[in-house]
């Protein structure tokens, strides 16, 4: 569901489009009770984060405090209040991928990208995750880079798939 | 029948289907043979998996590069094309059909029933095989009280965790008078290492929806929620397509089958929290705030989402209800055991041959179920634990074999069933640092709410994390048991309460591990990173020179040619001179 926004990107008329389109997430939403997850799930897959300036708008659009909706956002791990790399990359550390050496593999993307986990690179180009279960444990171990599924995974076949990214 | 599950998809089973259709289409077959994109089958390991019918016959890790030869030689000359079928199923020159196999023959699929067999983004393909045709019955034929009868009848029990008799939770819920009631599906699957949950959304959804809509019949309700966990898009995305299919077949909605009942369904996405997943939690995350759980009781079934009777059931439990009313509580009563009835779907992973979904009838020995259906450990190693129940379970090892799978053994024993996790570990696995895995995470999940759970879990990790850096003494052993003993008694849900079961379990079978840890500062599996260091054998090194120039820190040094050197104190640990040897010369002491 998370989608990769590029940084670079940010005219102006895209600005608006994508503020439009949470404009008319929040009215859509606002019918329902419990409307304020389901309208950060929105800015999140459109901006890829939670930016503080949409947050002012759910804030006044919902009636909610802010304190309230940072209480929800910082709660949930799904939900970030950073921009993020133009390439997230998740690497599952459920149960089946670790036993399958899940922890190498992390070690290794950390050691190739030079950034520790949780953190982007300094060229924004990567952003590595730790993640719970991606429920493909089948594969195990797996990680995901934007929506691609990168399963049996072993250290040494890192190099070689972060090149198709670079 | 192509795989689409989450496992081939991943890799690539997609590209497959086109390249099929392209193919067909080329040999101007394309009106005899149907390709069908169906949920998981159950062996995500061999994708993507193609199984041709009417034969049955079963193709592992398929390339589109094989199509063309594949189409040629089986569907154009009716011969199976051998280069891809599955290893498994040829026996003496024959080959089998997959249900033949070790992996099937003793599955008995009843939530999993249409999974791999179906397309289950058609809702025909649904009610061809029987589907909605429990809902008819019930709305036609049923009252509320003989649904519930049914239910309770049947023994089913919560396969979320809980193991709660599901017509029990109704008929309480059912009892209560108030207007508006809510049914929930639980579809958070938070436990890691299982994915029945996702597979069973993904590959039938319909049996979720017609589920939820009996059990809406059976309490009163006429509004459903699922919650479903925002990290699985396929799920989501099959499952909201089958809604709206169900709503225009007049399945849902109001007046479901002109009978007068109303029945709707919205999907409330999770967000990435593990104690969502707890029911009192879910409801709060469902009204708009932070998934933190409320004591019980009151029950949801008495107070629930927005203070209404709500009955939360789990997505596996439903995919057994329509089966149920269509062949009754006795068929259902009469798999399983005597108190865990009917079948269980496992998840099985970590060091087994066949990692993939099993369903297996409660009763069943872990040595059926590891050995004949799974296949046993690869790589000629020997099986040391199996871990179930997740977070909330606990190991077992060589000796409870022989016991039987079902709620009231796995408890007996200090593991659980949890939701069906089944990890499997062998030699090269530490279990000091798997109690210590399981702890990071639910410190991690920890809502916070109560303090044992909060600060417990944390004290207890750094005590794991002494243990496996060597510095750990008798002491903290004992503290470390004493500690868990206290967070299972004082904290507020079942999060904390059952944190501490790794440690416990861990602790109590394999004792010798952890005195290696303490008193020898050795990790026997070779894990801990702190207890181990990287050595070359100066025998088996060819001295070709490729460790030192991948080792990242400079360690290690020598002459091409000659046998290299680690140098330890420079050594980070990283172990990629053991993985890049060519000659098995890098040994870990
Ligand atoms: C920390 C925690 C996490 C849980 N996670 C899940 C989950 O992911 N899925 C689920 O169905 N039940 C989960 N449960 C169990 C639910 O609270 C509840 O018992 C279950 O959904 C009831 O459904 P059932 O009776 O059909 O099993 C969890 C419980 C706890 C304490
Ligand atoms: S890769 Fe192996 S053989 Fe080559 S120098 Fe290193 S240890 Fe020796
Ligand atoms: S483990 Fe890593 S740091 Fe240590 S010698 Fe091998 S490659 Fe170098
Ligand atoms: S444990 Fe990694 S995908 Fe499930
Ligand atoms: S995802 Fe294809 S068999 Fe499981």
């Amino acid at each position: 569901m998370e989608q990769q926004q590029t940084n670079s990107s940010g005219g102006v008329a895209e600005a608006d489009e994508k503020l439009e389109k949470i404009q008319s997430a929040i009215q859509q939403f606002k019918m329902i009770k419990g409307a304020l997850i389901p309208v950060l799930h929105e800015i999140q897959d459109i901006y890829g984060y939670l930016p503080e300036s949409v947050l002012k708008v759910v804030s006044t659009e919902l009636n909610l405090p802010m304190s309230e909706i940072y209480g929800v956002a910082s709660f949930y791990h799904f939900f970030s209040l950073t921009p993020k790399g133009e390439h997230v990359i998740h690497v599952c550390m459920g149960t089946a991928c670790y036993i399958k050496g899940a922890q190498t593999v992390l070690d290794r993307l950390s050691t190739e990208l030079n950034v520790a986990v949780q953190g982007t690179t300094e060229d924004n180009k990567f952003t590595l995750e730790a993640t719970r279960c991606l429920g493909a444990c089948g594969l195990a171990p797996v990680m995901t880079i934007g929506e691609k599924v990168h399963g049996r995974l072993a250290p040494n076949n890192v190099p070689k798939i972060l090149n198709e990214y670079k | 029948m192509v795989c689409g599950g989450t496992g081939c998809t991943s890799s690539d089973s997609n590209r497959i289907i086109d390249a099929l259709n392209q193919e067909l289409t080329n040999q101007g077959i394309q009106e005899q043979v149907e390709v069908v994109r169906t949920g998981c089958f159950g062996l995500c390991e061999l994708g993507p998996v193609v199984i041709v019918y009417p034969e049955g016959i079963f193709y592992s890790r398929v390339e589109v590069k094989d199509i063309p030869d594949l189409v040629e030689q089986h569907l154009l000359n009716g011969k199976p094309y051998e280069k891809k079928v599955y290893e498994k199923t040829k026996l003496d020159g024959k080959i089998l059909n997959f249900e033949e196999t070790d992996f099937y023959k003793k599955q008995v699929r009843i939530a999993l029933r249409n999974c791999g067999i179906i397309d289950p983004e058609n809702i025909n393909e649904y009610i061809a095989s029987d589907g909605y045709k429990a809902l008819g019955k019930v709305l036609l034929t049923m009252s509320r009280q003989q649904v519930i009868d049914t239910m309770k009848k049947s023994g089913l029990r919560g396969r979320g965790g809980g193991g709660f008799n599901t017509g029990l939770k109704w008929e309480f819920a059912a009892k209560q008078d108030k207007e508006q009631k809510y049914v929930i599906c639980n579809a958070d699957e938070g436990d890691p290492g299982a994915f029945m949950d996702r597979s069973i959304l993904e590959g039938n959804p319909h049996s979720v929806i017609e589920a939820m809509a009996i059990a809406g019949f059976a309490i009163g309700s006429n509004q459903g929620f699922i919650y479903v966990r925002a990290e699985y898009p396929i799920a989501v995305q099959r499952f909201v397509k089958a809604l709206d299919q169900a709503r225009e077949y007049g399945l849902l909605g109001d007046n479901v089958l002109g009978t007068g009942f109303s029945f709707n369904i919205d999907v409330r996405l999770g967000a990435g929290a593990f104690v969502c997943g707890e029911e009192t939690a879910l409801m709060h995350s469902i009204e708009g705030h932070r998934g933190m759980p409320t004591p019980k009781p009151p029950f949801p079934a008495v107070q629930g989402l927005w203070g209404q009777p709500t009955i939360i059931n789990n997505v596996e439990t439903l995919a057994n209800v329509a089966q149920i009313m269509l062949n009754g509580a006795d068929w259902y009563a009469s798999i399983g055991t005597e108190k865990s009835k009917g079948t269980k779907v496992f998840a099985l992973g970590g060091k087994v041959v066949n990692t993939g979904l099993v369903e297996v009838p409660m009763g069943i020995t872990l040595r059926e179920v590891i050995f004949e259906i799974g296949g046993g450990i690869p790589g000629g190693k020997k099986f040391k634990a199996v871990q179930t129940g997740g977070p909330s379970g606990g190991c077992l090892t060589e000796e409870h074999l022989d016991c039987t799978i079902d709620f009231d053994t796995l408890t007996s024993l200090g593991s659980m069933m949890g939701s069906g996790g089944m990890i499997i570990m062998d030699e090269d696995t530490c279990m000091v640092d798997i109690a210590r895995f399981y702890l990071d995470f639910t410190r991690d999940e920890s809502c916070g709410k109560c303090t044992p759970c909060r600060i417990g879990t944390k004290r207890l990790l750094e005590m794991l994390d002494l243990i496996t850096e060597g510095k750990a003494t008798m002491e903290d052993l004992e503290k470390l048991e004493n500690l868990s003993l206290q967070i299972k008694n004082a904290s507020l849900c079942a999060l904390g309460q059952t944190a501490p079961n790794p440690v416990l379990s861990t602790i109590k079978f394999f004792r010798d591990e952890y005195m290696a840890h303490i008193h020898d500062q050795k990790c026997p599996a070779g894990v801990c990173k702190s207890l181990i260091s990287y050595q070359i054998d100066a025998d088996l090194c060819k001295g070709c020179s490729l460790c030192a120039r991948k080792c990242p820190s400079n360690a290690i040094s020598g002459k091409v040619k000659e046998p290299f050197v680690i140098d330890t104190l420079a050594c980070i640990k990283c172990g990629v001179c053991f993985d890049v040897c060519k000659f098995k010369a890098v040994a870990i002491v």
